[in-house]
C-alpha cells in the first residue's frame, strides 16, 4: 500500500500538540525500568549499578566475612526504586543474581536466570489474556542485561559464550568490562577487539538491533555503540577532591581514577548510551521484540494443543499416533 | 639466611609451580621473576573459535637458569597451569594438580628403594606452588580455598593477590585480612616463613615475621620497561599514573622474589624433602601395609571364625596385661604409703627430741596396713 499523498493544509490546526500531551500523560504515569546484572561475585555489578544512577540502589551481595556461607547456586534477588529526575519519575527494578558462575561446577548455573527472564515474559503474558485484564499491566520484563566480562585481557571463557548465546535469544544484552583500571589503555583494545570477533564468531546477536523502520541518525548511533562494545568501565560511589573538584573516582597509590574522564574509562559512554539515547529503546524492544518472540511461540503452541484436543475428542481413523497431547505450555 | 653457598656451576635446582586463573598474570609474574620472556604470549591473539572449548587444566613446564646478584646460581623449572578453572565445570582441576606433585613424590619413592640408583635422577619434587588470588575484593571463593586446602598436604603453597594494581590501599589492606582470616577459618596450612626464635638467627628470625606480615603478598607484574622521569623502570602505563613493579609500596613483588630464590629457598626445598615427601611416604606405606593385612587375612582359610579367636586370645591377653598393671600399682601406692608413715614419724620423733623441754605424747604409730 502506497503512502498516501500528504496534503497541505491552510490553516494551523494545532494536532502537532499531541507530542506534548501525550508526554504530560506519560510523564504522570511515570516509566518502568527493569536491570539485570549477571558476572561472578566481585565483578563490581552493584557498584555499576549505583555509579549509572548515581545513587546508593544496590547493595554487594558478595560474601564480607568468614561467617558467610558460599552459595550453591544462582539466585535472583530483585530490589525496586523510584527516582525522580525533573518531573519524570522512574520505577526500577534491580534485579541482581548472586551466586552465579562462583561454584567449581558451574554446569546449568544460567537456568535460574532464564527462568526468572521467560517467566516474567509468561506473566505478562497471562494476564494480557485475561478477559478483565488490568487497565495498565505492571511490566516486570527485564528490560536490559549487564553482562559483566572479568578484566583478564585474554579473552572470552567457555561459559561466558554458553551463558551469552542463551541470554541474547530472550533480552536486550549489553555486555560490560567492569573495573577496567586493571588494564593499560593498550590491552584494553586488544582485548575488546578479540572479544568482539568471539562474539561474531559465535553468532552472539547483541543489542542494539537495526531493523528496518528506523532512520539513519539511529542506525548511525547505533554503529557507533556498537563500536564501543563491550564498555570498558569504572565505578565508584567514592568522591574524591581534585583541585577543589569533586570526581567519583578510586585512589590508588600512584594516581586517581576519574570514572567520569572518557580518557580514563568508557563510563560516560555506556551510561548516556543506557539512559540518554536508547533507554526508551530499550523498554519497547523487549516489548515489541523479545516479547513478541515468545508470545507467538506460546501462542502457536497452545493453538497446536487446542487444535490436537479437538481432534482428539472425535477421533479420526487416521489419527497419528506420534500426537502426545501436553499439558503444559512448552517452554 | 644460607649457610652454605652451592657454587656447583649447574644451579641448585628449584621447582616451582604456578597457578591461578587465566588472565591474572601468571606468564607476566614467572616473566618479571626470571627477568626474561620465559612464558610466551604469543601475541594475545587467541583464535576466537577456541572460546568455547573445555580443555581442562593442563601443567606445561619452563626451564632456565637464574643468577642472583650474589652469584647464586639456581636452576629453575617453573610449572605453569594453563585452562585452570577454564571449564564450566572445573572439580577435575585438584585431582590433576595433585596427581603430578604426588608422582614426583612417587618418583623418589621408587628411586629410594632401588637396589642399582639412577645416576641420573633428576628430583621434580615442587618445592613451591604459587597460588594467585583474584582480587575480587570478596576474599577467597569456594575454589580458592577447596584448592589450597587439598595441595597443601603435599607442597608449601604460597597465596599471593594477582593483578594487586587493581585495588586501592584501603582494599588492598582489607583484602588481605579477609584471605588471612579466611585462611585461619579454614585451617588452611599455607608457608608462612617459619621461624624458631631461640634457634635462629635474629635477621632471619626479623625478616621472616617481616614477610608473614606482607601475606598474603599483593603482587604486580611487568615485563615491559617504562620511561619515567628520566628513569627506566619496569612498569604498567595507565592515563593516571605509572605502577612501579619493583617499588615496595605499590607491589611486595620484590620481598616474594627474595624470599623465594634467596632468604628461603633452603627452607622451602627442606620442608619439601623432609616434611611433607616423608609425610607422604609414610602415608603411602603405610596405606600399602593395611591392604597388605587385609589381604594376608584374607588368604587364611575358615577366615571369619580364625579371626573372632584371634580377637578373643587378643582380648584375654590385654585384660591380663591390664591386671598386672593395676596389681603393681597397688603395690607402688602402698610402698608409697609406708615411706610416708615412716618420714612423719622420724619427723615427729626429732621434733620431740628438739623440744626438751615441752613433753609430747608418744606419736601413735601409723600402721600402714599392707593389703
Amino acid at each position: 500500500m502506497e503512502n498516501p499523498e500528504s496534503i497541505p493544509l491552510n490553516n494551523y490546526v494545532g494536532f502537532d500538540s499531541i507530542t506534548s500531551q501525550i508526554n504530560r500523560k506519560l510523564v504522570r504515569r511515570g516509566f518502568q525500568f527493569n536491570v539485570m546484572v549477571v558476572g561472578p561475585s566481585g565483578s563490581g555489578k552493584s557498584t555499576l549499578v549505583n555509579t549509572l544512577f548515581s545513587a546508593h540502589l544496590m547493595n554487594s551481595k558478595g560474601r564480607v566475612d568468614i561467617q558467610t556461607p558460599y552459595r550453591q547456586t544462582t539466585e535472583i534477588n530483585v530490589t525496586s526504586h523510584v527516582v525522580q529526575e525533573n518531573r519524570v519519575q522512574l520505577q526500577l527494578n534491580l534485579i541482581d543474581t548472586p551466586g552465579y558462575g562462583d561454584q567449581i561446577n558451574n554446569d546449568k548455573c544460567w537456568e535460574p536466570i532464564i527462568k526468572y527472564i521467560r517467566d516474567q515474559h509468561s506473566s505478562y503474558l497471562r494476564r494480557e489474556l485475561n478477559s478483565h485484564r488490568e487497565k495498565r499491566l505492571q511490566d516486570t520484563r527485564v528490560h536490559c542485561c549487564l553482562f559483566f566480562i572479568r578484566p583478564t585481557g585474554h579473552s572470552l571463557r567457555p561459559i561466558d559464550i554458553a551463558v551469552l548465546k542463551r541470554l541474547t535469544e530472550i533480552v536486550n544484552v549489553v555486555p560490560v568490562i567492569a573495573k577496567s583500571d586493571s588494564l593499560t589503555l593498550e590491552e584494553r583494545a586488544a582485548f575488546k577487539q578479540q572479544i568482539r570477533e568471539e562474539i561474531t564468531k559465535h553468532d552472539i546477536n547483541l543489542y542494539p538491533y537495526d531493523s528496518d523502520d528506523i532512520d539513519d541518525e539511529e542506525l548511525n548511533l547505533n554503529a557507533a555503540v556498537r563500536n564501543l562494545i563491550p564498555f570498558a568501565v569504572v565505578g565508584s560511589e567514592k568522591e574524591i577532591v581534585v583541585d577543589g573538584k569533586h570526581i567519583r573516582g578510586r585512589q590508588n597509590r600512584w594516581g586517581i581514577v576519574n570514572v567520569d574522564d572518557e580518557n580514563h574509562c568508557e563510563f560516560i559512554y555506556l551510561r548516556n548510551f543506557l539512559m540518554r539515547t536508547h533507554l526508551q529503546d530499550l523498554i519497547e524492544t523487549t516489548s515489541v521484540y523479545h516479547y513478541e518472540r515468545f508470545r507467538s511461540k506460546q501462542l502457536s503452541t497452545l493453538k497446536e494443543q487446542s487444535s490436537m484436543a479437538s481432534r482428539m475428542a472425535s477421533p479420526s481413523p487416521n489419527f497419528p499416533d506420534h500426537f502426545h497431547p501436553s499439558a503444559t505450555i512448552a517452554n | 639466611m644460607r649457610t652454605a653457598k652451592k657454587t656447583s656451576k649447574k644451579g641448585v635446582p628449584f621447582n616451582l609451580l604456578v597457578v591461578g586463573d587465566a588472565g591474572l598474570g601468571r606468564s607476566a609474574f614467572v616473566n618479571t621473576l626470571c627477568e626474561k620472556p620465559l612464558i610466551k604470549k604469543d601475541n594475545t591473539h587467541f583464535d576466537p573459535s577456541m572460546a568455547a572449548s573445555m580443555s581442562p587444566v593442563e601443567i606445561v613446564p619452563y626451564q632456565t637458569d637464574i643468577v642472583l646478584e650474589d652469584g647464586f646460581r639456581i636452576s629453575l623449572t617453573v610449572l605453569d597451569t594453563p585452562h585452570f578453572n577454564e571449564a564450566i565445570d572445573n572439580e577435575n582441576n585438584f585431582d590433576i594438580i595433585l596427581q603430578y606433585l604426588e608422582s614426583q613424590y612417587d618418583n623418589v619413592l621408587e628411586e629410594e628403594t632401588r637396589i642399582k640408583r639412577n645416576a641420573k635422577f633428576s628430583d621434580e619434587r615442587v618445592h613451591a606452588l604459587i597460588y594467585f588470588i583474584s582480587p575480587t575484593g570478596h576474599g577467597l571463593r569456594e575454589l580458592d580455598i577447596e584448592l589450597m586446602k587439598r595441595l597443601a598436604p603435599r607442597v608449601n603453597v604460597i597465596p599471593v593477590i594477582a593483578k594487586a594494581d587493581s585495588l586501592t590501599a584501603e582494599e588492598l589492606k582489607e583484602t588481605k585480612k579477609m584471605i588471612l582470616d579466611d585462611i585461619a577459618y579454614y585451617h588452611i596450612p599455607v608457608y608462612n616463613f617459619p621461624y624458631d626464635e631461640e634457634e635462629d638467627e635474629e635477621a632471619l628470625v626479623s625478616l621472616s615475621k617481616s614477610l608473614r606480615s606482607k601475606m598474603p603478598f599483593a603482587i604486580v607484574s611487568s615485563d615491559r620497561l617504562v620511561e619515567i622521569g628520566g628513569n627506566t623502570i619496569r612498569g604498567r602505563v595507565y592515563p593516571w599514573g605509572v605502577v612501579d613493579v619493583d617499588n615496595p609500596s605499590h607491589s611486595d613483588f620484590l620481598a616474594l622474589r627474595s624470599a623465594i630464590f634467596s632468604t628461603h629457598l633452603e627452607d622451602l626445598q627442606s620442608i619439601t624433602n623432609n616434611q611433607l615427601y616423608e609425610s607422604y611416604r609414610t602415608e603411602k606405606l603405610s596405606a600399602s601395609h593395611l591392604a597388605m593385612d587385609s589381604s594376608y587375612n584374607d588368604l587364611s582359610s575358615g577366615n571369619q571364625q580364625d579371626q573372632v579367636l584371634r580377637e578373643d586370645r587378643l582380648r584375654a591377653i590385654e585384660l591380663s596385661v591390664q591386671r598386672e598393671i593395676e596389681e603393681k600399682r597397688r603395690q607402688l601406692l602402698a610402698r608409697e604409703e609406708a615411706l610416708r608413715a615412716l618420714e612423719e614419724k622420724i619427723a615427729a620423733s626429732t621434733a620431740a627430741m628438739a623440744n626438751t623441754s615441752v613433753s609430747t605424747p608418744p606419736s601413735t604409730e601409723n600402721s600402714a596396713s599392707q593389703s
